[in-house]
């Protein structure tokens, strides 16, 4: 069912998609729903940070992977444990550009004994790295269908994409590293049992969905033809704010556009947002400086005190008087069994 | 998971299939129950411990909600009628007042990079100790509460309602993880399962479900000054004991000072360190080094617990309780305080003290009188760690140390959690560590430094009652430990916590149990070379130092 379910939910969007333009609401399609789609996901998106960004950070908790600024003599490792922002900022591109912490990764096993052993598992840093930078190296390929003229970057981009020179129109390297890194997702997901159990269908979903946009669009680019004249003009006209839909452009465009209308709204509410979540996370972006540089929480309690040293002596002057220890206020005069079994209640 | 006996964990984690063997358990999660039997939970906090800290804070009411008597066995935990309403309003308070907690429940993209990193899942194969799945327990509820997605899918986004049975699961799994945030090194988005496990705790405290493991040393200290609840004068005699022990061992008679006005540095140590072995000879360390140097210091009875229970219940006790350590040196008119060797007290004191009671801006900077070294890295919290103090005497050459005398141990070192992962301290218990042992051995890499074992048994999971769970979640420490005995000989596991010379202790036994757990500052203390010393024969435990057999 985790997995039925979103993968009917995909294959009804596209339904959706194909029977809505048969009807005749391509202009709905093609410029009302990427219109509502853009709305939502910058909308949501800049709400969920703001609101993320609305709680405070009450105190300094970085996660600190390796020897913090100690003594002069003790040689600190910088990214992994940085007290300076120059030090965050580096931990911090490490870990958005390279995904650094999943580097880490090992694989434990358990063995009869019991043993245990730890081995080197570096294969979903991998593909996790593929599948993200294929996937923005695709959306920068696409500013070609919004920009006239386009950025120097795109044709450079796509230059470097189409390298292998195979087939016409030349075959994306992007394209098939995608495809092949979301499979690789969907497979490690079903097939390895402790993934498997903690899997949702709001895990499965965007796989499906990531895929579906890929296949759409490998169809149109090398398969199925498609009017690329008018959907240069459409996207243009998006651009510009100014979209007209000139001919037929082909079914297979608004299916395509459709899946990835449904992914910029699905984006703000799920958890596609650990986009803006990773720049974020206290324990990351925060540098190890805690006794150095004060930290402020703007909701600490000052009405939070200790029980008094005052409260303490009341309760054990005849002890610590017996015992020697200096005390702030004499005993008095008179003897008194000392009662210390119940605790007192607090004196503030 | 499989409740095996004793013997049988002693071969294998799990017994029925389960996910260490690799098998995928046939009902999702959201279907199976938490079940309470004997051994699998800490016995429920006495009323008259809830009262008693109630009162403490009663500026704060209802932060343990109300004090009563009750099962946790039972069906029926007492709580109070609208105890989901006062759940819900909690975690919207926390998510308020956490960007942590708030990020932490919508970013996880359940990859499972954690899964296989939590000690307590090693050890168990409970798939409910994968981190991912631990922060879901709450997530679930989140999603249901707080998200647009949950509201309308349901189950199928992932949520589900509060119920009793998820308040069971809560209290089940958020006292089987130890707050270390291994799990949080290898996230992607550093989701650290501490925020969430200390989150859950906070809430379930507000209905008054609880442990008297906890709750008992948090209002010992609180009252007495320290966990373990000695009263002043038995903490100075108990110090006048391991003074006794020093002078037989060494010929040399040591008179520390307590609650001294005009001392140069305060020493704050955890209580377990005057309290038993092997923390008592952690303590003979500390005693023998500050006379080695001569410093001017004094401890104090008030202030006499380093450890800080309260971090394992809600920030405002945490805060309470630390707040002593800075009323007492502004008391005492100290100039900076030293801390002991302790693993959540460092939490505490480097990433909460100076936030929740600072500023401490009537001491100064820290500045070792016998070296001269500023310690700019503590320059506003003004607390150093017993480690980095001796590390820099050891630099400087400051101290007199003989090696040899711990020659009889070949020792490796367990890194703690929270010194490692929350502190960032890796090389100075190594500088030390190579001062005063001949023989000094790494464990596997993956297990040390930060990424490190958690001893199994820290945020007050340390009492007998589930000691089953404490050799399961302790595994993967033992186990490298075993590994480097074994390969090594390495007959010493050296540490700088309270908390783990108290529970390895107990684990090694289990374990490992030709290896003895001892305080860095032990292994210091008995290499060091006293002025006017008579000839050493045994170390601190009394044991026959090498060459002086029989």
């Amino acid at each position: 069912m985790k997995i039925l379910y979103p993968f009917v939910a995909v294959l009804g969007l596209i339904l959706i998609a194909f029977l809505g333009v048969q009807v005749g609401l391509a202009p709905v399609f093609g410029i009302v729903f990427p219109y509502l789609a853009l709305l939502v996901f910058i909308g949501g998106f800049i709400n969920k940070v703001v609101g993320w960004g609305k709680s405070p950070v009450p105190f300094r908790i970085p996660t600190t992977c390796g020897q913090a600024n100690s003594l002069p003599w003790i040689k600190q490792n910088q990214i992994d444990c940085p007290s300076t922002t120059a030090g965050v900022v580096a931990r911090m591109f490490f870990e958005v550009v390279l995904f650094r912490s999943l580097f880490r990764n090992t694989q434990a096993s358990v063995y009869d004994g019991p043993k245990l052993r730890y081995g080197s598992s570096k294969y979903l840093w991998l593909f996790a790295l593929l599948f993200h930078y294929s996937f923005l190296v695709i959306v920068v390929r696409h500013m070609r269908l919004f920009t006239d003229p386009m950025p120097f970057f795109v044709p450079v981009l796509e230059f470097f994409d189409g390298i292998l020179q195979i087939g016409a129109p030349t075959l994306y390297v992007a394209d098939l590293i995608l495809v092949g890194a979301v499979l690789f997702l969907f497979v490690r997901r079903v097939l390895l049992p402790a993934i498997r159990y903690i899997s949702l269908p709001a895990d499965y979903f965007p796989l499906f969905l990531i895929l579906g946009i890929a296949l759409t669009g490998i169809l149109m680019r090398y398969y199925l033809r498609v009017d690329i004249i008018a959907i240069k003009q459409l996207t243009v006209g998006l651009a510009t704010l100014s979209p007209t839909i000139t001919g037929e452009i082909g079914s297979i465009f608004y299916i395509h556009l459709f899946l990835v209308c449904t992914l910029l709204v699905y984006f703000p509410f799920s958890k596609l947002m650990h986009m803006g979540g990773v720049f974020m996370s206290p324990t990351r972006n925060m540098a190890n400086n805690n006794r150095m540089v004060r930290h402020i929480n703007p909701w600490n309690d000052p009405s939070i005190k200790p029980h008094s040293y005052m409260a303490y002596e009341d309760e054990f002057r005849e002890f610590m008087a017996e015992a020697g220890l200096p005390l702030e206020k004499e005993l008095p005069a008179k003897e008194e069994a000392p009662v210390a079994d119940e605790p007192t209640a607090e004196k503030e | 998971m499989a409740n095996l006996k004793a013997d049988e964990l002693g071969v294998k984690v799990a017994s029925d299939p389960s996910l260490t063997t690799g098998a995928v358990p046939a009902k999702d999660w959201m279907d199976t129950p938490a079940v309470f039997e004997p051994g699998n939970y800490c016995y429920q906090g006495k009323s008259e411990k809830v009262e008693y800290i109630s009162d403490a804070l009663k500026n704060n009411p209802g932060l343990f909600g109300e004090p009563r008597d009750w099962d946790i066995e039972s069906e029926d935990w007492k709580l109070p009628e609208n105890w989901k309403e006062i759940i819900i309003n909690g975690i919207k308070e926390r998510l308020d007042k956490f960007r942590s907690f708030k990020i932490f429940m919508d970013c996880c993209v359940r990859c499972g990079a954690c899964a296989d990193k939590c000690h307590f899942f090693l050890g168990t194969g409970d798939p409910k100790n994968m981190p991912v799945l631990r922060a879901e327990l709450m997530r679930s509820i989140y999603r249901n509460e707080f998200t647009k997605a949950g509201k309308i899918l349901g189950r199928l986004a992932g949520a589900r309602e509060m119920t009793f049975a998820v308040l069971k699961e809560w209290f089940m799994y958020f006292y089987q993880c130890t707050e270390c945030r291994r799990c949080s090194v290898f996230c992607p988005y550093g989701i650290d399962t501490a925020e969430i496990t200390m989150m859950g705790r906070e809430l379930l405290h507000l209905v008054g479900v609880n442990t008297n493991w906890i709750l008992e040393p948090a209002s010992n200290s609180n009252r007495t000054g320290n966990h373990m609840g000695l009263q002043p004068h038995t903490l100075k005699e108990n110090v006048e004991y391991l003074c006794d022990d020093i002078e037989e061992i060494t010929g040399i008679r040591i008179t520390p000072t307590w609650n001294r006005k005009g001392a140069e540095v305060l020493f704050i140590t955890p209580s377990a360190d005057v309290f038993a072995e092997p923390g008592i000879y952690t303590a003979m360390g500390y005693l023998l080094l500050f006379e080695h140097i001569g410093l001017d210091y004094t401890w104090s009875t008030y202030a006499s617990e380093g450890g800080n229970f309260g971090l394992f219940t809600n920030n405002e006790l945490m805060k309470k309780l630390n707040a002593k350590m800075y009323a007492e040196a502004k008391r005492l008119g100290v100039k900076w305080i030293i801390g002991g060797e302790c693993g959540h007290m460092w939490r505490v004191l480097h990433q909460y003290m100076d936030t929740m009671n600072g500023p401490a801006d009537f001491l100064e900077v820290p500045k070792s009188p016998i070296t001269g070294t500023v310690f700019e890295n503590a320059a506003t919290t003004k607390m150093v760690h017993i480690s980095e103090f001796t590390a820099d005497l050891i630099k400087h050459g400051k101290l007199k140390l003989d090696p040899s005398r711990n020659d009889h141990r070949k020792v490796t070192f367990h890194d703690s959690c929270n010194t490692s992962r929350a502190m960032g301290m890796l090389e100075e218990p190594r500088e030390i560590l190579k001062a005063v042992v001949n023989n000094f051995q790494e464990m596997p890499e993956n297990t040390i430094r930060e990424t490190t074992f958690c001893c199994g048994s820290g945020t007050g999971l340390n009492t007998g009652e589930i000691m089953d769970l404490r050799m399961r979640a302790g595994l993967p420490r033992a186990n490298a430990v075993q590994y480097v005995h074994e390969k090594n000989d390495v007959n010493t596991l050296g540490c700088v916590c309270a908390i783990d010379r108290a529970t390895l202790s107990a684990l090694i036994d289990y374990w490992v149990p030709e290896v003895q757990v001892c305080g860095l500052s032990e292994l210091v203390g008995n290499a060091l070379v006293m002025d006017g010393e008579k000839e050493k024969e045994t170390g601190l435990r009394f044991e026959a130092l090498e060459g002086m057999e029989g």
